[in-house]
């Protein structure tokens, strides 16, 4: 192969993996990039069933109920606008409390119900979840002063 | 006293690195070697000073000095000695600190053993290197200086994070650090050589070693680290594509594709534009990854402090640092010549497709991380990019490459028959094929892709031992058996990621003292929970005890921890350890019925995952420390040969 060809031919390689690589990194973005939804955003454009999204919100006090079998919990999340209810079976994050920031992973069943798959809450009292700045958090008194350094 | 010394430490390195600059350029200039000769010594001062004051701080930490805010911020005086010690690099200002040390050791290393390299070559990387730490010198000094008092002087300090509070952290930072440094030192030689047109083997074979070095503590430090997530977390997995772990796993990618470039410009004088390129790109890597972790930009257990300026300034070193080499690049690299040539069936065809895959997992990597920030910066619309749209992208490209890491090391350099290859792979590929066979007839829950996995690992452990086949096993060079067993360590973590995803069990159950939990073959029994108290913590603790198939029992001792100094908790999960996989235990909350939330999984082989890492670090260090051994025994022949001449 003479010098010009093979520079070409790698030239052309590198060219087809990286398109390769780009149409493969934009068709799964498009597919499975979620996104972030506070309560509000889900009663101005609700998602459709299933879709996987990221809820985000403050769990209201007082709403935090466990179901008989004593590993499922459900809870609303509010934003100070809308609220939005929430089913996660498992184990609770360790700053899972009421009047606290939360941020799950998961999607919406038929009946409006949130289900949950994972739960981040926030892990010390310096650290708020980025998505949760500027939520305005006044209708949770405990909440108020310690969350955001 | 101590923090003015560490200061002043500070500052004189500072003032040696502006010095370490104005040599290398103007005796670069003037072609004055008596000014080249003097960088030398003022780049091995520098490494001394910045150490120094590292040292300095590490004491103030040691001492509990709470007249320094950096101490008082991030440290008790109740905290164990360990985490005193690691508290002080648990931080921005002392993690920069430590940067900026392990840049001024690594220049005074390349000063003190560096004697294949042209001097011009030599003067131009350390005072590359002296540019980059200038940047880092001026970071602290302006905007972080770790040695700032505290008026008036508290009585406490307000201790580290909790979760930070694990030997983990005593080692895991300091890794990822060495390894991104180490891709500074190739930066700086790429630069050097580019400047002064001498892209070519010496440069390779002098850069190699920072290279493989870098590599090896990148490798340790994604292992540790992915170890460290998986059991302080409690959540059970390994890899979570957190953008945190992406930053340390993209300079790692980068580092990857050099270290196997740079084998074919060191042994075949090819690829010459693109290893400096790559070297450029990896140290990018490691400027964006830091600027990711520390800038706070990002949603993430990692970001502890969002601090807008610290962001800015990173950023603006790494626009100087990558848009100047970039330039530097579009400038030079006309003037490099061509390399030798080859055909697309040889080694160094298989290292070119070998290098555009890891550049294609780079960049879906990169794209995954950086997008949702760009959509957020521009349309403030909030997303997020996780597991799904990682494995689906990078999965099959990553298949692909393994399959041609079997195929490579067998092939030669510069041109090579395909049938002879596939004659040479036929066993692999028949075990690949009956690996794949069995598992589809004996199991039904794995997915294509773990499937694959598991098939191609099985050939690829196999083919990794190929090279030492007829061969003089005390003959042959250690970096072969580095490659070898590198090969091989990526084929052992495969099999136990692809284990872990298709064979884990899981159970969540509320238990109350007495309670049974069957797993697997596994028996837990729920006896009891007793509160503990640790040096600075309070726990719950359950005791349960397991048994392997009606074997002996041991007792394992989950834990909720309260740190004192935080009003924090984590949870410290139990771990029992098999030779066929590991048992992982977490504690939950207890209810008004006295139950307790016990979650429990069986994860078959999953270990494999963090031995094939440390394997991959093992075939790396013999390969430097084989490649350092022939550079020096020809570099003294070489010599005798003059002497005796």
């Amino acid at each position: 192969m003479k010098a010009k060809h093979q520079r070409l031919t790698l030239a052309l390689l590198a060219l087809v993996a990286l398109i390769g690589a780009g149409l493969l990194a934009a068709f799964a973005l498009r597919d499975q990039a979620s996104y972030f939804y506070t309560p509000s955003d889900i009663v101005a454009k609700k998602p459709e069933a299933g879709q996987a999204i990221r809820l985000g919100g403050m769990v209201e006090v007082g709403s935090i109920k466990r179901d008989a079998d004593g590993v499922t919990v459900n809870f609303i999340v509010q934003d100070g606008d809308a609220r939005q209810a929430v089913s996660y079976t498992g184990i609770t994050p360790d700053l899972f409390v009421e009047g606290s920031g939360v941020v799950a992973d998961g999607s919406l069943t038929a009946d409006g119900q949130f289900v949950a798959e994972t739960l981040l809450a926030k892990h010390d009292e310096n650290y708020v979840p980025r998505e949760l700045e500027g939520i305005d958090m006044t209708g949770t008194p405990q909440a108020t002063g310690t969350l955001i350094e | 006293m101590i923090a003015e010394a560490g200061l002043i430490a500070l500052w004189l390195a500072a003032g040696l690195a502006l010095l370490q600059l104005a040599l290398g350029g103007i005796g670069l200039k003037a072609g004055r070697t008596d000014l080249l000769q003097a960088i030398r010594p003022v780049a091995v001062a520098q490494g001394g000073l910045v150490t120094l004051s590292f040292l300095l701080l590490i004491w103030l930490f040691l001492r509990s000095d709470m007249s320094v805010a950096l101490v008082v911020k991030n440290s008790a005086s109740v905290k164990p000695f360990l985490y005193k010690f690691a508290g002080t690099w648990g931080n921005h200002e002392g993690s920069m600190l430590l940067w900026v040390t392990v840049m001024g050791l690594a220049g005074a290393m390349i000063a003190l053993f560096e004697r294949n390299l042209k001097t011009a070559t030599l003067v131009t990387t350390l005072a590359a290197q002296a540019f980059i730490s200038l940047g880092f010198y001026a970071f602290l000094l302006i905007s972080s200086n770790p040695f700032e008092r505290m008026f008036p002087v508290p009585a406490d300090g307000q201790g580290l994070n909790p979760l930070l509070q694990d030997p983990g952290l005593a080692f895991h930072p300091p890794t990822l650090y060495f390894g991104y440094v180490g891709l500074s030192v190739a930066f700086s030689f790429a630069v050097g050589a580019m400047i002064t047109r001498d892209v070519g083997p010496a440069f390779a074979r002098a850069m190699r070693p920072w290279v493989l070095g870098a590599w090896i503590f990148l490798t340790l430090g994604i292992t540790a680290g992915s170890y460290w997530a998986y059991y302080e977390l409690g959540w059970g997995g390994w890899w979570f594509w957190d953008p945190v772990e992406n930053a340390s796993l993209m300079p790692w990618l980068a580092a990857t594709a050099l270290l196997h470039s740079v084998t074919v410009l060191a042994t075949r004088d090819g690829l010459r534009a693109w290893t400096v390129m790559l070297a450029v790109v990896a140290f990018s890597m490691s400027m964006i990854g830091t600027f990711l972790v520390r800038s706070g930009i990002l949603t993430s257990v990692h970001a502890f402090a969002v601090d807008p300026e610290r962001g800015s300034f990173i950023l603006a070193l790494l626009a100087i640092y990558i848009g100047g080499a970039m330039a530097l690049f579009a400038l030079r690299i006309g003037t490099v010549k061509e390399g030798s040539k080859f055909e697309l069936v040889s080694r160094e065809g298989a290292l070119v497709a070998n290098n555009l895959l890891l550049s294609a997992i780079l960049g879906i990597v990169f794209i995954g991380t950086l997008y949702p920030l760009f959509v957020e910066a521009i349309t403030d619309e909030k997303l997020s990019v996780g597991p799904p749209y990682f494995n689906l992208a990078a999965g099959p490209i990553t298949l692909l490459l393994v399959a041609i890491m079997a195929a490579g090391p067998l092939l030669k350099w510069r041109r090579d028959n395909p049938k002879k290859l596939l004659n040479r792979l036929s066993i692999p590929i028949l075990v690949t094929a009956a690996a794949v066979f069995l598992l589809v007839l004996l199991t039904t829950s794995m997915s294509v892709m773990s499937l694959l996995a598991m098939g191609l690992a099985a050939g690829i452990a196999l083919a990794s031992f190929a090279p030492l086949w007829k061969r003089n096993l005390r003959r042959t060079p250690m970096h072969v058996y580095g490659m070898v067993i590198a090969h091989f360590g990526i084929a052992v973590a495969l099999v136990g990621m692809a284990s872990e995803s298709s064979f884990t069990e899981e159970k969540l159950v509320a238990a109350q003292p007495g309670t049974e939990i069957e797993i697997n073959r596994w028996n837990l029994k729920f006896e009891a929970i007793e509160p503990l108290a640790g040096p600075n913590w309070t726990a719950l603790e359950a005791r349960i005890s397991a048994r392997y198939d009606g074997g002996e029992t041991v007792e394992i001792t989950p834990q909720n921890r309260m740190f004192a100094s935080a009003q924090t908790q984590t949870s410290e999960a139990a771990l029992l350890t098999r030779w066929n996989g590991q048992l992982y235990v977490v504690l939950g909350e207890g209810d008004s019925e006295g139950r307790w939330q016990i979650r429990t999984w069986w994860k078959p082989f999953v270990t494999l995952i963090w031995y094939g890492g440390i394997l991959v670090a093992l075939g790396g260090l013999l390969a430097v420390v084989g490649r350092l051994r022939r550079s020096r025994r020809q570099r003294l022949q070489r010599e005798y040969a003059e002497v005796m001449v």
